[in-house]
This record gives structure tokens, sequence and C-alpha cells, in this order.
């Protein structure tokens, strides 16, 4: 299919077309581009840029699947572009949003304010296992506790943005954010050079800005900052050793690092050196094998320990996952008039709480209609997309509910915005995604502009998990307006 | 630097030099066995590689008998051989995998594209009878590895622990290959050997790299006291004896003026060292070549145990 004989899928925002056949000012030049381009040296680029990832080794892990677990994440060649003025909403209401996140960390740790204040519920964060009683009282260097997080998000109209959800534990994509930026750059420099395209490269160094910001105060004059993984086979080891070494950085295992006397060392050539911030990829449960899970490997023991101690950072801090819960996430809206006593600006989808009986009712009425997620699933797993379901999925899908309500919440099905991918057939529309990356230290909030742009790769789809048969693209957004 | 990174930096460069001298080995007998009249047992060449590569008990628990097949396959894509070169080039990239951030992306982009086409595109060559393309396949990847590990890797720590693996890899790789044919050298009463001792000889030499060499340097015909002499005392032949154990002890050297400790590996490398300097060639064949030979393969295997007691662990 020919870039001319595009048309957006029916009831659904296209980024590129404003109607069928006039396109939208920021993606004026890619048209003209893809209409000059000819498929088959398309198809030659995009095989080139499948290379280039596999060489670099810009992998991800599936297990059990047979064969080489390393596989490569679909790259779509045609960028997605924001233009200014949209990227300057979405931004706002990212750095509005994560500051209310953050505060509501501070608080349940601490005061409990908004518990208090009856505004949420209290047992929903209190025995939502993602809190941690062990951080009670503690409050980290700066305040902060999301200092990374992923949020994701989808459009649906011109102005129209929902958070689907937050992710503030170790949201991981970044690397494909900045590897889409350097191979587009390599494949297609004309066409970067005939945008003004917003600048992503400086991430890793706002990064080690964010996490040398939080440093404990009795850390050295320049604080040592360190990478901290579960090891090679994790699925986004690629990405560890990337921000690592962009950072200039030691990227260390859990083997690496030792606790003596509440402060923490890693074993070096030259002998324990002190380590002062760690950014970690290891979930919470398996830091401290004295504190959370005794049989973890991956972990320091004596690590929360020196956390509490105030000698050392953990980039995000320990029980940060209380907020991006999904039954928490249905608060964000008052957790933002609460603590910042503004308006949102990013929407909210509104969310039916299957743990409430008037909900549950409406939800196992609607089920073909209905997104249903589990409360704590992630990854694309364990979710129903009611209109793409069977009948007997649906049914399946009831029972589970019912038989465990409060583990489940739904949605509306959003119709996504569809964005020109270069797919088998040609250039067709697929539904996409976005996932800024938002960084938060001691002086406060930065975005790289643009994020990682996940696309649904099979026709109709609204699943964009690179586990569940998702691509990425490129995420352009404009300095300035094209005239 | 890290205690791990510096043993996977040891450890991709010990392998990827095996890889190299596996492959190295295994050429030079593919030609002596194409030559005529092999003396002795017509499998003796293809049992001399199996012992050179330190792979004769693996071999022997697997196959009863030597063949030429059985070695080839055995030394080169066999996954069950922890020394073939397949298992070195995966081991090697799987320690590279691990310490991506303190290689440069021109030596970790030669090593995955290394591993990428062996899975791929050269997963057959020997099967289908290609062995000549494909060993100078591997030696061709081990130099572009080392290549790129000399233009573009920082010289500090990472540098040193990489050259050090190296090094220690390529003096046991040495050693062994002149133990296997020691025989062959020593002196007998004909000052130069007949057709076959001569072919011997250049079978040895090829096998390091080091018959050009040999006639640039002593221009003169083959004589087996000078050939011992050239792999295990010329300090400028890079893959003697010497030439490795001196770059051990400067590498080490530089280590120590970073931290102003030294170890126990200090020691027995400057010991290994100055005993070779002050060696001579009459003294070593006096005493005995092969057991001269032995005592250094498990020196050099100290010095390895001690690199890896001061700094990896």
């Amino acid at each position: 299919m020919e870039v001319n004989s595009y048309r957006p899928v029916d009831h659904c925002f296209d980024e590129m077309m404003r109607t069928r056949t006039a396109p939208r000012a920021a993606y004026q030049k890619v048209r003209e581009w893809l209409a000059a381009a000819d498929p088959a040296s398309l198809d030659l680029r995009r095989r080139e840029a499948e290379i280039l990832f596999m060489r670099i080794g810009v992998t991800f892990a599936v297990y059990g699947e047979g064969g080489d677990p390393e596989r490569i994440i679909p790259f779509d060649i045609i960028p997605r572009v924001i233009n200014g003025r949209e990227w300057d909403l979405i931004a706002r209401g990212l750095e509005q949003r994560v500051r209310a996140l953050n505060q509501f960390l501070v608080d349940v740790y601490s005061k409990c304010e908004i518990l208090h204040a009856g505004v949420i519920d209290t047992d929903l964060v209190l025995r939502n296992p993602a809190f941690l009683p062990e951080m009670n009282g503690f409050t980290p260097a700066g305040g902060v506790f999301t200092h990374v997080a992923g949020i994701d998000m989808v459009r649906v109209g011109e102005d129209e943005f929902y958070v689907l959800e937050d992710n503030a534990r170790t949201p991981s994509g970044v690397s494909y954010m900045l590897e889409d930026r350097e191979i587009m750059m390599r494949l297609f420099p004309d066409l970067m050079a005939a945008h003004k395209v917003a600048p992503v490269e400086h991430y890793p160094t706002e990064l080690l800005t964010t996490l040398k910001s939080v440093a404990p105060s009795s850390g050295g004059a320049d604080p040592t900052v360190v990478v901290l993984t579960p090891g090679m086979y994790n699925s986004a080891y690629y990405e560890h050793t990337y921000l690592a070494d962009r950072m200039g950085v030691e990227l260390v295992e859990g083997q690496d690092l030792f606790v003596d006397e509440n402060r923490v060392y890693m074993r070096t050539t030259r002998g324990p050196q002190q380590v002062d911030v760690i950014y970690r990829r290891i979930d919470d449960d398996f830091l401290d094998p004295l504190t959370f899970n005794p049989n973890s490997t991956l972990g320091v023991a004596g690590l929360i320990g020196a956390v509490r101690a105030g000698h050392v950072t953990l980039a995000n801090a320990p029980g940060a996952g209380v907020c991006d819960d999904k039954s928490v996430y249905i608060h964000v809206p008052e957790m933002i008039e609460f603590y910042l006593g503004e308006k949102p600006i990013l929407k909210n989808v509104p969310t039916y709480r299957c743990g409430r009986e008037a909900d549950r009712a409406y939800v196992l009425d609607h089920l073909d209609e209905l997104v249903v997620k589990e409360v704590r699933g992630s990854g694309g797993y364990g979710m129903l997309v009611g209109p793409h379901a069977t009948k007997a999925e649906q049914a399946a899908f009831a029972e589970r509910i019912k038989a465990d309500p409060d583990e489940y919440i739904a949605q509306p099905t959003l119709a996504l915005s569809t964005s020109p991918t270069f797919v088998d057939q040609g250039i067709a529309p697929r539904h996409i995604d976005l996932r800024p990356f938002v960084l938060m230290g001691a002086k406060g909030v930065s975005i790289v502009p643009g994020g990682l742009t996940r696309v649904a790769l099979r026709e109709g789809s609204l699943v964009v998990n690179s586990s569940q048969g998702g691509g990425t693209k490129d995420t352009w957004v404009l300095l300035e307006e094209p005239c | 630097m890290l205690s791990r990174a510096a043993a996977n930096l040891y450890w991709l460069a010990r392998y990827m030099e095996r890889a190299d001298n596996v492959a190295r080995i295994l050429e030079v007998a593919e030609r002596a066995s194409i030559m005529p009249n092999s003396a002795g047992e017509p499998q003796s060449e293809w049992h001399s590689v199996v012992i050179a590569s330190g792979n004769e008990q693996g071999y022997f628990e697997r196959y009863d008998e030597i063949s030429r097949e059985k070695v080839v396959h055995y030394l080169t894509v066999d996954t069950s051989n922890p020394g073939s070169i397949r298992s070195c080039i995966e081991k090697a990239r799987a320690n590279a995998r691990a310490v991506r951030t303190v290689l440069t992306s021109d030596i970790w982009e030669a090593l995955n594209q290394t591993w990428l086409d062996l899975i791929g595109d050269k997963r057959e060559d020997v099967a289908r009878g290609e062995l000549q393309a494909f060993l100078a396949w591997v030696k061709e990847r081990a130099q572009m590895f080392s290549g790129g590990a000399h233009a573009t890797m920082l010289r500090d720590e990472g540098y040193w622990f990489l050259r050090l693996g190296t090094m220690i890899e390529r003096a046991d790789n040495t050693a062994r290959i002149l133990d296997v044919k020691y025989h062959i050298l020593l002196p007998t009463d004909e000052g130069i050997g007949g057709g076959m001792d001569y072919y011997q000889w250049t079978v040895l030499l090829r096998s390091v790299s080091a018959s050009r060499s040999y006639y640039y340097r002593y221009r003169d015909t083959l004589r087996p006291w000078q050939i011992a002499e050239f792999l295990i005392l010329s300090e400028e032949m890079p893959r003697s004896l010497i030439a490795c154990v001196a770059e051990v002890h400067s590498l080490l050297d530089e280590i120590a003026k970073l931290d102003g400790r030294r170890h126990e590996c200090h020691r027995l490398a400057g010991q290994i060292y100055s005993h070779l300097r002050y060696a001579r060639i009459g003294d070593i064949f006096e005493t005995g070549l092969h057991e001269f030979l032995v005592e250094f393969i498990d020196r050099n295997h100290r010095v390895s145990d001690e690199i890896a007691d001061a700094y990896l662990q």
C-alpha cells in the first residue's frame, strides 16, 4: 500500500491524517518523503536497521520459547511526530503528575495526611503489597522517591491525552528511545535534517545529574553512582549496560556489593570502594535478603539498613511501587488536587474497581466493551480486551473476576491513535502509545522531549507490549511548527 | 574497576586467544596431513593437535580413536567440548556481554558479529569441508578483536587485564605446542636434520607464525637449537615464552602502580621473567627441554591463579 492510498481507521485519531486525504501539518514532510520513497528501498532500510540492532546487541531476552533467547524488538522506520504545542501540554501534565505521585509517596511513608483526610482509602495503601512498612517514617534524600518515572500515555483526539498507567518502580525502555534515534540518524539523515527534531541524547547526562543530586550528605564531593543489574539474563540487560556506559559509571551485580557498618562498598581491583547512589534495576523484593525475599541472590544483604541510615540512596526508593498500583492509579487526579491544588492536565481513564459491587456488576455486564486488567499485572499479560475477545474468553474472564474481584480493574476500550507504519502490506495505520521518561532530582523535574513510542504491529491490535508483538518507533518532538 | 569486570576482561581475552591458537594448530596439522611421506603413524599429527590444544582427556572420553574428521569436529564446532573454537568464542562473547560498559563499541561489535556469524553463516563451514576458510576466518576475527582493543581501548586497568589474559594464554599455548614437538628439537648427531625433520620444524614455526621471522632473524637454515631459542628466549618474537612473560611482568607493574600494592603474582612473574632472561638455550637442553616446558606451564598457571587471587575476586 502506498502512502497516497493510506486511509485512517474509522473513528480513530490518526497522527498523520487530519481528514481522509489531508495531512496534519507536523507530518507534511514525512508524508512527502513516504510518497517519494521507493517501497523496496524502504524495506532495505528496515532490514538494515534490524542488522544494526542485532550487531549492536540491542536485544531483549525471551526465555522458555526455545532457540536463541535474544531477540530484537521490531523497529518501525516511520517516525512518530509530536508538534511543539502538543509536547508542551504533555510535558506540563507529566511534571504535574509526577510531582503529585512523589508527594503522595513522601506522605504515605510519613504523616499520611491524604489518608487522614479521607481522600484515599487507608487499606488501599497500607495493605497494598507494594507498600513497604520497612520504609515507614523514612524520607529519602532530597525528598525524592520517584527519580525515574515512565508514564504510559495514549492519545484519542487532537488535544486528548490519557494516562494509562504510571510506572514508578524500575521503568524500562529508555535505551530504545535513544537507540531508535541513533538508527534514524544513520538511516535517514536527510529526513532528519529537514525537520527540527528536539535532541534526546542528553538523557544519560540528565539521569546522572539527577542521581548525583540525591547523594547522601555524607557522600564524597563527587558521589559514586552505580547501576545495579540483576545480570545478563535479565530481559532488559542491554539497557542496564547502555545506561551505565553512557553515564560512565560501574554496572554492578549484587555479588559486587557488600555492606559494612551501614555503608555500601563495591569490590574493585583496588579494594573496596564506597558507593553513594545506586540506580537499581532490581525489584524491591530482591533488594535485600535480610529485609525482603530471603532467597534473593540478586540483592545485597544489609542494603535497606544502609538506606535507612542515610549512607546510600536507592533510585527509585524502595516502596515507590505503591503509587503505580492500578487501584491507586484511580486516585491520581485527587492527589494532584490534594497536594498541588491544581486541576489535572492529563486525563485518567475512567476505571472500574471490580472489588466494588456496583462497579463489578457493570463490568460483568459490559465485558464486550471493556479492557480488564489485573491490578498488579504488567507487560500486557493477564488482560482481556473485550471487543477483541471471543464469548468463551469473556466468560472465562468473568469467572476469574468473580473469584477474586479485588485483583481486577476495568476501563473503557480507548480508540488509541494510529500512526503510519511500515508493514508487510506497505504503509498502514497501526495503534500506538507513548512512554515519556520523567526524571526527578533534588532540584526539580526534567523530561527529555519525546519518549518511547510503542506500536501494535498486528492490524487492529491495541496491545503494544514488546512481549506481545509490539514494535517501537523513533519519537520526534518538533522544535518549530512547520509553516 | 570492579573485580568482576576485570575477571570478565581477563577471560574474554584468554578465550579469544585460545580460539586463535586452536585455529593455528589445526591449520598447520591440515597442511602437514596433506604432505606426502608423513613419518610415523598417519594419525600422529592429529594426535599431537589434540594434545597441544590441551583437550586430550576430553577427546578420549568421547572417542576411542584419532581421526582427522573427529579431531576437526571436536576442536572446531563441538558444543560439548569446552575447548572447541565455538565454545571459546561463545564464552568470550558471554564475558564481553557481562562487561559491555568497559569495552569500546568497536570491540563489542566485532565480538558480537563473530558470534552471530558463528551461529549463522559459518555454522556449516566445517561440515561442508571448508575447514581452511573457517580457520582463516577465526584468525581474522581474533585479530580484529586484538586490533580493535589495541586501537580503541583506554590505556588503564581494563586494557591491562585484557592483555594479561592474552599473554598468559599465549605463553601457555606456545609452551604446549613446543612440548608436543620437543623430541624433534633434541640434538642429534646430524648437524642438519633430514627432510622429515626439516619439515617438522617448519610446521612448528608456522603454528606460531614464526617461519618468516626465523629466517629474517637468523639468516640461516633451520637448526633445532636456534628454533628453541627463538620460541623460548627471543624477546623480539611476540609469541615466544619470554615475550609473553615480559609483558605479563610489565603489565603487573603498571597495575601495582595504581594502588602501590604488590602481590604474590608480582613476585612469581618477576622470578619467571628473570629466569628466562638470563637463561641459555644450551642449559635448557642440558636439564631437559621437556622438563623445562612442563615446569614453565605449571608456573604460568600459578601466576594466573595468583592474579585471580589478588584482583579478580
